[in-house]
């Protein structure tokens, strides 16, 4: 099995302060293979990109170019020996030209060669032709549009010849026909028996090319094949989904009037990248509503837009006041609070005084009552008290996220996928704690998630986000019927 | 080369030197005097911005460069009696020298460090200066035997020739294949190096050829004014206007470099009889420009329209 093995990545394995990201990988990648990595976000599948490619150093573990370890080698000598990346966000040079920016990829690292041989010229021509280029060659990438500048980033990756080609999330952004032109491109690389490495999180983009797929989860490998065998690997469902689909119908009847937050036509743009798409929905007084949808579906940008973090074009009306004209501080202290995806801890400082700062406007008694109240609801918070932030596990740092959130005493929580790279018995502690949340306080819950088992028990009202654009709304019990099935 | 003739910066540029080459005909002594010290601070200006437009490295101590061109050229005339020229290529070589010892460990930090590095880097200089007195003249400064000539005009034409000659070669590299992997490596130092280029390599050469003209250019101002001192080439605030002239110029454009120090010290001369005032609208205009026009003079008028 060792014939035409490319790169071989044995035992890899990085740690970042308490939380492991990769646990010891093992792959192959042949040459004339595109394989896809695939994972949830949080599961360690960019880090093993940067691992490769030596943006971060390996804890431990080989990666072998062609017999030799590079694991641990500067990024630009791994550049040098025959590994490519195409990122998914760049910054091109936004004074030189296509033409220019091509160039750069294609001189040697050397600080006494000032004018570029004669061949560069022809050679970014020919490349720009390649990927579709041509038209555009004397413009600045900031008049481009979002796929030209993905051919622009390819380009490079191309200029330097690489035997392996790593691609993070080789179709976000794209419309259908771009995706087939990038399609393309990539198998024209794996005919020229280059390997290919396509990172993304969801196995759906990356089935009708990957020759082989490789799921991962919480930094280890949880299958890997076909792209049909690995979306029916029951380990896959249960990662993405969280397994079987539970759903408790409510009683509870809230009319139309209760509505705490309306969004109407809702429209984000990153640069040229279209995120969201003529958004609506309505979440009313003391409901939980969970969005669900794959990571890149828009849940992390319709909320920074509730929390006035991104423009957007539409409305967005929060107790009937429109929260446009206002600053991201007035819509939190307004009762609009936003537990982040990533967390936002403040690393270096300890449990409590992260805690601490939320309450600051409060008055010692009341801040104590909610102090307890905060440790009753995650007891390990009490524990860990003088404790540095960024030295507890993943699900001890969302927990404590959550409960700095709440300090901010939100009228509408906004939880961004708090089971981000969390192990299943930290789920069921978070669980316990939304639902203590939902039933015993008045705050309006808004839970945006990938994982739908995680999302459906505690909620009134479901909606599916799905390439920026609302694709389902309805109660928990209909998803699993109506859903379930396609949404990976 | 048919593009470089077409290019009208090529022209503007000529003629801009032109004009400044037969300024001696008629304007004053003074004035030229004036320009002299400005020319010398447009070098200073040029060779940060390499730094900062290219490679994106913010020096807070271009004087420790400039200083110790500077002090080594004129404690070799003042105390040994080397001859002028020699002790020039000595200030060059020591302001490299001193660059490499300082940019080699702190190009390693990351984040706003590098900058604090720089900063920590000339007020270590400053107080070396004063406490070995009894070479350098401390506080007071030392004189230079030597100098470059007494006549105003032959002065003025020295400093802008070297003015040309430094601006001919810093423009040119800026422009030149390495210009283009500073930058790549000042803007996005991750994917510069994914695309094969080792970044830090080329910071610190660029620290390297920035600490050349900055010390080249320092010895040569001593041997135009004859003395050296601590609050002309090494003072925080002489490194502090040198950053003022880039930015107001223009970033990543050097040759606004050189506009924003005459500019500068222009404006400092002509507002002299405000007094104490002076240097408050100096200042003020300075961060006018800087806070509405943060490309620069230069800057502005050649990328209208470019940014996001």
């Amino acid at each position: 099995m060792t014939e035409g093995v490319r790169l071989q990545v044995r035992d890899l394995s990085k740690r970042f302060g308490g939380l492991i990201a990769v646990k010891a990988m093992s792959f192959d990648l042949r040459a004339g293979e595109i394989v896809g990595l695939i994972g949830p976000n949080g599961s360690g599948k960019s880090t093993i990109m940067s691992l490769i490619m030596g943006i971060v150093r390996p804890d431990a573990g080989s990666i072998k170019l062609d017999g030799v370890n590079i694991a641990g080698w500067a990024p630009h000598r791994i550049a040098r020996a025959g590994i490519g990346i195409v990122f998914q966000h760049s910054r091109p040079l936004q004074r030189q030209t296509v033409l220019e920016n091509i160039k750069l990829a294609l001189l040697p690292d050397s600080l006494l060669r000032l004018v570029a041989d004669v061949g560069v010229d022809e050679r970014a021509r020919a490349i720009a032709a390649r990927v579709g280029l041509t038209a555009v060659l004397h413009r600045h990438p900031w008049t481009l549009p979002f796929a030209d500048l993905r051919r622009m980033e390819l380009a490079k990756a191309i200029a330097r010849d690489p035997q392996v080609v790593l691609i993070d999330e080789p179709f976000a952004g794209l419309t259908r026909g771009e995706i087939a032109m990038f399609s393309d491109l990539i198998r024209w690389f794996r005919d020229q028996g280059r390997a290919v490495l396509m990172v993304d999180h969801s196995v759906k983009s990356v089935a009708a090319l990957a020759d082989r797929v490789i799921a991962m989860a919480l930094g280890e490998r949880v299958a890997e094949g076909s792209a049909d065998e690995v979306m029916q690997n029951e380990t896959v469902r249960r990662v993405y989904i969280g397994g079987k689909i539970e759903a408790v119908a409510r009683t509870k009847s809230l009319t139309e009037a209760d509505a705490l937050l309306r969004i109407e036509d809702l429209s984000v743009r990153y640069g040229k990248a279209p995120a969201l798409d003529r958004v609506g929905l309505k979440v009313r007084r003391g409901e939980f509503v969970s969005i669900v949808g794959l990571n890149g579906a828009g849940k992390t940008t319709l909320f920074n837009a509730v929390s006035g973090l991104v423009p957007y074009a539409g409305r967005i009306l929060f107790a009937d006041s429109d929260l446009k004209t206002k600053t991201a501080a007035t819509i939190a202290r307004g009762g609009v609070v936003q537990c982040p995806e990533s967390r936002e801890l403040f690393g270096a400082m300890s449990v409590r005084e992260n805690l601490d700062i939320g309450g600051q406007h409060l008055s010692k008694a009341e801040r104590e009552a909610q102090l307890s109240w905060l440790f009753e609801l995650f007891p390990i918070l009490k524990a860990r008290q003088a404790q540095a932030a960024r030295t507890l596990s993943g699900g001890e740092q969302q927990m404590l996220a959550i409960a700095r959130a709440l300090t901010m005493q939100p009228r509408l929580l906004m939880l961004d996928e708090p089971t981000l790279g969390l192990a299943p018995v930290i789920l069921a502690q978070l669980s316990a704690a939304l639902e203590r949340l939902r039933t015993t306080t008045p705050i309006t819950l808004l839970l945006a998630e990938q994982n739908v088992t995680f999302a459906l028990p505690h909620a009134d009202r479901v909606y599916l986000l799905d390439h920026g654009q609302i694709t389902w709304e309805g109660t928990p019990t209909h998803f699993a019927g109506e859903r379930g099935a396609g949404y990976l | 080369m048919v593009r470089l003739t077409r290019s009208p910066l090529l022209w503007v540029s000529l003629l801009v030197v032109l004009a400044a080459a037969l300024l001696p005909l008629w304007v004053s002594a003074y004035l030229l005097g004036v320009l002299t010290a400005a020319y010398y601070f447009g070098v200073f200006a040029m060779a940060w911005d390499l730094l900062f437009g290219f490679a994106g490295e913010v020096n807070f101590g271009p004087t420790f460069l400039i200083g110790v061109g500077a002090y080594t050229a004129a404690i070799l005339n003042g105390q040994q009696g080397v001859p002028l020229p020699l002790c020039v290529i000595a200030g060059a070589g020591a302001a490299l020298l001193g660059g490499m010892l300082l940019a080699v460990p702190a190009l390693r930090l990351r984040g706003p460090y590098f900058g604090l590095v720089t900063l920590v880097a000339v007020l270590l200089l400053q107080n070396a200066i004063v406490i070995f007195a009894h070479v350098t003249g401390g506080e007071i400064g030392m004189t230079v035997p030597d100098v470059l000539s007494i006549d105003a005009s032959t002065n003025y034409w020295i400093a802008l020739g070297f003015l040309v000659v430094c601006a001919i070669l810093l423009f040119g590299l800026s422009r030149s294949s390495v210009g283009l992997i500073l930058q790549a490596s000042g803007q996005d130092a991750i994917e510069a190096e994914a695309l094969g280029f080792n970044v830090t390599k080329h910071k610190i050469a660029a620290f390297c050829i920035s600490a050349v003209f900055s010390g080249t250019a320092g010895a040569m101002l001593i041997f135009y004014m004859g003395t050296a001192s601590v609050d002309t080439v090494i003072d925080i605030a002489i490194g502090v206007q040198v950053i003022i002239a880039a930015v107001l110029g223009g970033r990543r454009t050097i040759l606004g470099a050189v506009l924003g120090a005459v500019f500068l010290i222009l404006a400092t001369e002509f507002l002299r009889p405000l007094g104490q005032l002076n240097t408050f609208v100096v200042s003020a205009v300075a961060l006018a420009v800087i806070l509405f026009f943060p490309d620069g003079l230069l800057g502005y008028a050649l990328h209208r329209g470019e940014r996001e």
